[in-house]
This record gives structure tokens, C-alpha cells and sequence, in this order.
């Protein structure tokens, strides 16, 4: 993919496969692998592996999988994963507050390859995985002191999961003290909406608080939202705008001084790791997502963790089980002691692959390698927004003359108004140069045509240079020809598709039995459709 | 896998050009309605904005305009414009020359309507939408192109291209997917005395394009309907089965007491007890009838672009009634989106009576959904 070095454009074409689904390739009879019996000798010892399952849970029909040989899976996987742009294939600035940064492949080898992780069974007893209780044990240490709290649980599976569970250790903190009015969160609309959400799903009523035309949030309004109702706040700084909340003690004083728990969403701490600490700033909780700061590849709605961290008073309501050391035993284990624990919120020890990432990144960072992520980080942000703010249409709103941290919330509303060219335009067009869609933003949309930038560490000044060059292109086509822009992509696996809502059940199939079914009932439709027509002439 | 049905069919565009709007704002005369302002603005030199934002939009859509036929008004009401773009439009109606008045509007309105037109763009003012919402209220999807002084209602694009856009988007859509929006307009004659009094005067159907209108909104995960559906559920569990509750106009109230299937009047304010609509469209002296038996609580929305949630369109609740009420029986309710597309502008009362909007002033909590809620400044 020869570059200009010039213009810094790439001439790009992705490859384009025409992919069938997995589901129309199927051959009746093809199989992938032949399981093989269970031995005789086997099954006199065990028995029948089936009687272990409820009779109304077992099936009475096999499931209609996809019958393919394994060369075919292969081929099929491959050409989709070459239909696709993703960290390790672009420069992946695009999706901002993800923090995609690059994870050294070493990980894999330790996380995946390696027989201490990868042939264990979460079943085995704690005296047989002590190297991998040990990884656990010290990434909380880790942590610990990277965020001043006293105590981490890494079950959840998500940044949301983590919110959740906070909630539902906040509420039992406050029951356990009598106090059961507390019935509301309060968040802001700049803070991840997994921060209304998570204490949604948990039962709390939630107010948000809206940006004020600076883009701050007001104090004032906090200070109004706040009562002897509120159970605590959830609040993510700096916010989804790159602005950090100059007033966030206020917020946090004022909140303990209403009985309520303070709650900081560090999902991406990328900005931060070693110059601050959500401790120190008087929190009570936080959680890392270590799919984003801590290197641990996004794996598509898999294998993330919300690392949740808290202080001594709060600890005891935290999932079981946790990963102890014994010092006269000298032996790691496995708390389940914990009577005032709210339980489990996900299977076993959570994903540990994830954490044997992480502590592996961490360990090749060390302490000082850690704080020269956050300022590489910063710095590299302040670097990219001087350089797009050049660019014709760009703008970029709210706390002027202030400095953002790691991520900018941009906004093409002047591109918009001048050419009719928006964000979802440049976005599409952004694949021809062999780039990555761009995230806008979080619904709805305060921010008017939006794109939300984060170029972490990983990138160097000649990625950023090209990144901005591609940009600068389209904001020139946009102006010069904007039809052009406006039905891109050209060079993509496929080309401009109208953008149906997510709420058109009787269009969109999430299943291929939905597929077949909802295909079958648009055939019928069609047919009284064009009886109708014919009637009428 | 998953074609596109384009359809062949040729669509139908209405356009009417109202060709004095905007003469008023350059030289300062606050607005174009009556004879004899537009004397006055003519003899000041004053250009008409409208022909030139309404040749903006049609050159978006000329781009297919194979695909359109565009139904107008002679001369300068739409065939100039439509001709210089490259239409062949069909023309209807007649005009008098130069003479052009609203009464051409509303007819022209009435006319495209019964051509069957799937889109009538209109360029002008909030005059102009006055005159269409008189004459074809909701039985047509409109888009203003923006070219008047005064555009208080949130019946027209962000400017003449979007419009352009908006249209295009609409007409080449299979869903054609509407929503309703405010006519709003202020007295003219107090306007220019420097006294602003918007009113209410109904709502229009307006392309559901929402990134390309004023107020921007756009698609999100969850739709209006789960949100309606929230702030019912949440007004259900909030208001007692023996209070009243008196629901102020608007299309979010309207559709919240359709959830319970409830059909409210959409400019009236209603009065529901239990499950039931014990009155419609009550003035201010039926309420206070109601409010000497019963407690009472308020249901009111955002009117308008500016976010006024008493004094706009809802004056029937009257400072007398809020008082009786008190402030803490007064629920707001309005979508995020709604909330967001206000730009950190706060929520305005101008109920007429200062100890009243006084009152109501501070922060307010806005119900977004089901316990689901905004904190608000109110000014």
C-alpha cells in the first residue's frame, strides 16, 4: 500500500470477498472435525455423560449448526477478518474514549499459548494454579497503588458490569448502616452512559445533569439534584469532551457531606496513570476497563474486564471470591468469607486470560513507563487538535483557551453548514484511505455532527501526520465536490448503504433463523403486494 | 444478502415560494406581514430573501430531479426558482403579479395537498407556516426552507441546502417517517414595539430527518416511542388514581396519554382523573372549577426552540393555577434530546406574573424517562 509522502494519502483498496453467511455455505453431512465415541472402558467408569443433564433441559433434535469442513471455516474467517479494520491493521485513532492502543504480542504468548494459563480449569483446586492466582493477586497490588484504593474485584466483565456492581455494593453499604431511602445516582451526560446504566439495571432512579453552554458541568445543578435520596454519584473525568471537570472536588466534598458515596468511572485512565489518583481526589470507587488502558485487546464484547476498586470501608460487600495470600501458608487462595458480599456477578474468577494481559503490560511498562503513557498520551492529543483545528469545518466546542486531556470531541457542524457534507459522510469516506470509521458520539447527540478522536501512546508523530493528512483531504473534497464525499465509500468491502434505524424489527434480522423467517414473510408481503397493484389497474 | 427496493415511481414535490419573506430583516423592520410594512421595506431598498434560499434547496434535489415531479405556484411563488434549477415544473394555480398575499399561500397549500404531493417545501417565515398550518394542518409533511425574519417555529432546516438535503433524503426514503413540530409565531406589531410574545399556533409535519432540522436530534439507541413510553410509566407511578393531573399541550403530553390510550387535544390543555379525560381544552376558569374539589398536579412540556415550559402556548395555566398548585406539583417531562438540543440554555417561565416565575425559577427536575430525570436551571 504505497504511501505519497507528499500528501501522506495511501492509495487503498480493502479486499472484497462477496462473503456468503456461515449459514449458506452449510452442506448437509460435511462435518469439521469426527468426534469420536467414548470409549467403552470410559463410560463404564462415568456412565452415561448425558444422564448428568435434566431431561428438560437436554434437546430432542440436534441444533441446526452449520455443517462445513475445516478448510472452508478457515477460508471463511480469513476473508472476513481481510474485510476488516481494526488496531493491528490501521491506524486505529478513530475510536475515541476506546483508547486502542497498540497490545504487544507477547501478551498472547503468555495469555494464550502458555500451558500454566491455557490448560487450566477453573474447577481445579487453588493449590494446583498458584502461578495464576499469583498473576491475579499482584495485578490487584498493582492496581492498588495506581489508584490509591484498597481493594479490587476483576468479575466484572465490562466497564457497565463494574458500574453495576458498584451500585450494588453501594446499596448494600448504605443498608447496612439502616440507610435505605438512598434511592438515586446522579450522573452527567458527558460520563459514559454505562454510568446511568449500571445503576439503572440495579434499580436506582438516576438523574443526569446536561452540560452547560460552556460544556462544564454545573455545579449548582449538582448541588440541586443532590438529597438524603441520593446514594451516590457516578461521574467519569475527564469527560467524553477530553474537558476534566475543574470543579470535581466541589462536587465530591459536597457529595459527602450528603451521605452519599462518590463513584469515579476510569474506564480509559489513559491521561492520568501516574499523575493522579481517584483516591486521593476523595473517591470511594473506581474501576479501569483493562481493555482499554491496560492493553487488553477490545475482542469484540469479549474478554474485557472492569477492574473495580474501592476503599477498606466498602470492600466488604465486594464479590466472592477473592484471590487472598496466606502468609503462614505461604500460599495464595480463595476467599469466599465474606457474609456481607453481594456475591458472584459472573462465572468463577472472571476473565482471566484478560488479567494475565494486563499484568503483563504493566510489567513491561514498570512504574515510570507507566506515567510516560499518560503523558505521551496528552500530549500527543494536544498535538492532533492543533493540527485538525486547522482543518476547513472542523470545530471544536465549549472551555475555550482550556486544554483537553487525552481525547477531543470534535464536530464537523460547520463542514455541515457550509458544504452538507457531515460526520457521517467524512466518516464513510475515511474507508477509502484505509482508515477505521470514527466514533461520534453517545445519544443523543449534544454535540452537533460529531467524531471523537483519542490517539493514545501507541502512535507517533508520522501516524498523527497521516491521520490529520486524511482529514484534510476530505474536508478539501467536501468543499470542492461535495457529492463526492457524500456517496463514499469507493474503495471499501461495500459501498454507501442506506442507514436503517436499529428499530425496524420487521427489516433487520439479528439470527439466521430470523433471516429465513422475516425473508420468507417480506416474500409473502411482496406477493399481496403486487396482487394489490394488479387489482388496481 | 438484503437488497434495496428502489421504487420507480416518480415522486410528487410541492413548492411555494413566499417571494416578500425576509424583505423585512435587512433594513430592520422586524417581519413582512401586512401591506403596508412590505411598502415600507420595498421603499428602503429591500431585497426578498426567499427566491435565493429556495434555489439553494432545489439544487440539492435537482440531483434527481428526473425522479420528481414539482408542483408550484406561477412566476416568483416557486416557478422562477424551480426553472433557473433545471425543473420543468407543473404549474398550478395563479397569481396576481408582484400582488402576492398569503390568501396565495393557503390556496396554494390546499392545492398541493390535493395533487397528492409528498413533500411540499415552502419558503419563508414563521408567517408563512401560519399560513400553511390554516390551511393544510397536519394532512401534509411540509419543510420550510428558512427565509423569513422571524423562525420561531421548528418547522424549517437549519438553512436552504439542508433543507435541500432533508428533502432529498425524504423523498428518496421508503419509510417517509414524520414528525410533528411547532408553529410558533410572535405578534409582529408588539415585536417591533420591542415586546416578544410567541404563540402557539399548531404543529406541522415535518420530515423526520432530525440531524438536518434546527433543533437538532438525532437517532438514538432508544427510540421516541421507548422514551414516551418511560415518562408514562413514570407518570403513572407518580400521580395518585383520586389527583388530578392537568396535561398541557404538546405532542410529547399527547403522546404519553395515548400510552394509556387517552386521546388528548394536542393545543388544549386537558384534565385527566384516574384514567379518564374529564375535560378538554379548558380555559383558565374551568381549571380553577376543577381545582376547588381536587389536588392536582401539572403535566407540561418544552414549547418551542427557545424551551419555554409555561407562558408559550399553555397560558390557559395560568399563574393563578400554578399557584394554587404549588411548584411541587409540577412535572415536566421532555426527552434528553429535547433537553440537549436547548445547548446548555435553560428552561424559560414568562407566566406574565413575576412572584410566579420567581418562583418557578432555580432547578427544576425534568422527567426523561422512567426514573429517569434531568436537573434543570429554569430562568
Amino acid at each position: 500500500m504505497p504511501r505519497d509522502e507528499k500528501t501522506l494519502l495511501r492509495k487503498f483498496h480493502e479486499a472484497k470477498w462477496d462473503e456468503q453467511i456461515i449459514f449458506e455455505m452449510s452442506v448437509p453431512g460435511e462435518r469439521g472435525i469426527l468426534v469420536r465415541e467414548v470409549e467403552p472402558s470410559v463410560s463404564k467408569k462415568v456412565g452415561e455423560v448425558l444422564d448428568s443433564i435434566p431431561l428438560a433441559l437436554r434437546r430432542k433434535s440436534p441444533p441446526k449448526l452449520p455443517e462445513i469442513n475445516q478448510m472452508r471455516v478457515m477460508r471463511h474467517f480469513l476473508h472476513l477478518s481481510q474485510e476488516t479494520m481494526g488496531a493491528d491493521l490501521t491506524i486505529d485513532i478513530s475510536e475515541g474514549t476506546c483508547t486502542m492502543k497498540y497490545s504487544p504480542k507477547v501478551q498472547e504468548h503468555v495469555a494464550a499459548r502458555h500451558p500454566g494459563i491455557r490448560e487450566i480449569h477453573p474447577l481445579q483446586p487453588a493449590e494446583t494454579i498458584q502461578g495464576t492466582l499469583e498473576i491475579i493477586y499482584k495485578l490487584e497490588q498493582f492496581l492498588k497503588e495506581i489508584s490509591g484504593m484498597d481493594k479490587f474485584s476483576f468479575q466484572p466483565g465490562g466497564g457497565a458490569q463494574a458500574a453495576y456492581t458498584a451500585a450494588s455494593v453501594i446499596r448494600a453499604y448504605h443498608a447496612s448502616r439502616g440507610d435505605t431511602d438512598r434511592t438515586e445516582t446522579i450522573t452527567t451526560m458527558f460520563s459514559h452512559p454505562c454510568d446511568a446504566a449500571g445503576p439503572a439495571t440495579a434499580g436506582f432512579k438516576v438523574v443526569t445533569l446536561m452540560p452547560n453552554e460552556e460544556g462544564y458541568v454545573d455545579v449548582d445543578a449538582f448541588k440541586a439534584a443532590l438529597s438524603d435520596r441520593t446514594a451516590a454519584i457516578f461521574i467519569t473525568n475527564p469527560e467524553d469532551t477530553g474537558i476534566y471537570n475543574p470543579r470535581i472536588d466541589e462536587f465530591v466534598r459536597a457529595a459527602h457531606k450528603a451521605g452519599a458515596l462518590c463513584y469515579y468511572d476510569q474506564a480509559n485512565a489513559n491521561g492520568m496513570l501516574g499523575i493522579t489518583r481517584a483516591r486521593d481526589a476523595g473517591f470511594d470507587l473506581c474501576h479501569f476497563n483493562l481493555h482499554k488502558t491496560f492493553s487488553v485487546p477490545h475482542g469484540s464484547m469479549g474478554g474485557a474486564v472492569g477492574a473495580l476498586g474501592c476503599t477498606n470501608d466498602i470492600a466488604k460487600y465486594f464479590p466472592v471470591p477473592r484471590v487472598e495470600f496466606d502468609r503462614k501458608k505461604k500460599a495464595y487462595f480463595l476467599d469466599y468469607d465474606a457474609p456481607e458480599s453481594i456475591g458472584k456477578v459472573r462465572t468463577f474468577m472472571g476473565n482471566v486470560q484478560s488479567l494475565v494481559k494486563s499484568y503483563t503490560w504493566i510489567m513491561q511498562h514498570g512504574a515510570q513507563g507507566l506515567h510516560e503513557v499518560a503523558v505521551c498520551s496528552v500530549l500527543n492529543n494536544q498535538y492532533m487538535l492543533k493540527k485538525l483545528n486547522e482543518i476547513p469545518g472542523v470545530v471544536v466546542r465549549y472551555a475555550p483557551g482550556k486544554r483537553r486531556l487525552e481525547q477531543v470531541r470534535y464536530s464537523w457542524e460547520k463542514l455541515k453548514a457550509d458544504t452538507g457534507v457531515g460526520t457521517d459522510d467524512v466518516m464513510r469516506r475515511m474507508a477509502d484511505f484505509g482508515l477505521q470509521h470514527y466514533w461520534t458520539s453517545h445519544h443523543p447527540w449534544v454535540v452537533p455532527e460529531p467524531f471523537t478522536l483519542e490517539p493514545c501512546e501507541s502512535y507517533s508523530k508520522d501516524d498523527i501526520d497521516e491521520y490529520v493528512a486524511v482529514f484534510r483531504q476530505i474536508s478539501k473534497e467536501a468543499y470542492e465536490n461535495p457529492e463526492f464525499v457524500k456517496n463514499a465509500p469507493y474503495n471499501s468491502v461495500v459501498h454507501k448503504v442506506p442507514n436503517p434505524s436499529i428499530d425496524e424489527p420487521e427489516r433487520i434480522a439479528v439470527t439466521w433463523r430470523q433471516y429465513l423467517k422475516k425473508k420468507e414473510k417480506a416474500r409473502e408481503g411482496l406477493a399481496t403486494r403486487q396482487l394489490t397493484v394488479e387489482k388496481t389497474h | 444478502m438484503g437488497s434495496i427496493v428502489v421504487s420507480n415511481t416518480k415522486k410528487k414535490l410541492g413548492l411555494i415560494v413566499n417571494p416578500v419573506a425576509g424583505i423585512g430583516g435587512r433594513v430592520g423592520l422586524k417581519g413582512s406581514d401586512g401591506a403596508s410594512i412590505l411598502d415600507e421595506a420595498i421603499q428602503l431598498g429591500a431585497i426578498p430573501e426567499s427566491p435565493q434560499r429556495a434555489s439553494e434547496a432545489l439544487r440539492v434535489l435537482a440531483r434527481i430531479k428526473e425522479n420528481i415531479d414539482l408542483y408550484c405556484y406561477p412566476f416568483d411563488m416557486g416557478e422562477s426558482e424551480a426553472r433557473e434549477c433545471g425543473f420543468l415544473p407543473i404549474v398550478v394555480g395563479s397569481i396576481q403579479r408582484g400582488h402576492t398575499t398569503s390568501e396565495d399561500t393557503f390556496r396554494a397549500a390546499q392545492e398541493m395537498r390535493d395533487i397528492g404531493t409528498d413533500l411540499l417545501l415552502f419558503a419563508g417565515g414563521d408567517g408563512t407556516a401560519r399560513d400553511i398550518y390554516r390551511s393544510v394542518g397536519r394532512t401534509l409533511t411540509v419543510l420550510g426552507i428558512p427565509a423569513g425574519v422571524k423562525m420561531h417555529s421548528a418547522v424549517f432546516a437549519l438553512n436552504a441546502r439542508n433543507a435541500g438535503e432533508a428533502a432529498l433524503t425524504f423523498l428518496t426514503d421508503s419509510d417517509q417517517a414524520y414528525v410533528e413540530e411547532e408553529v410558533m409565531d410572535i405578534d409582529e406589531a408588539s415585536f417591533r414595539r420591542g415586546v416578544v410574545a410567541a404563540k402557539l399556533y399548531g404543529y406541522l409535519r415535518v420530515p423526520q430527518a432530525q440531524r438536518y432540522m434546527q433543533s437538532a436530534k438525532s437517532g438514538g439507541f432508544q427510540t421516541e416511542k421507548q422514551v414516551i413510553q418511560g415518562m408514562a410509566s413514570e407518570l403513572a407511578s407518580s400521580i395518585e388514581k383520586d389527583c388530578l393531573s392537568v396535561y398541557g399541550p404538546g405532542t410529547t403530553t399527547r403522546d404519553i396519554l395515548a400510552e394509556f390510550g387517552l386521546d388528548k387535544t394536542l393545543l388544549g390543555v386537558d384534565v385527566i382523573l384516574g384514567d379518564k379525560i374529564v375535560a378538554r381544552d379548558v380555559n383558565e376558569q374551568e381549571l380553577l372549577d376543577f381545582l376547588k374539589a381536587k389536588k392536582a398536579k401539572i403535566v407540561v412540556t418544552i414549547i418551542g426552540q427557545q424551551g419555554y415550559i409555561f407562558g408559550r402556548g399553555n397560558q390557559q395555566i395560568s399563574p393563578k393555577i400554578i399557584q394554587r398548585v404549588g411548584k411541587d406539583n409540577i412535572l415536566v417531562v421532555a426527552s434528553k434530546q429535547k433537553l440537549a438540543s436547548l445547548q446548555g440554555r435553560p428552561l424559560l417561565v414568562d407566566t406574565g406574573n413575576e412572584t410566579v416565575d420567581a418562583e418557578l425559577r432555580g432547578y427544576m427536575r425534568v422527567i426523561t424517562g422512567y426514573k429517569d430525570y434531568v436537573v434543570y436551571r429554569v430562568n
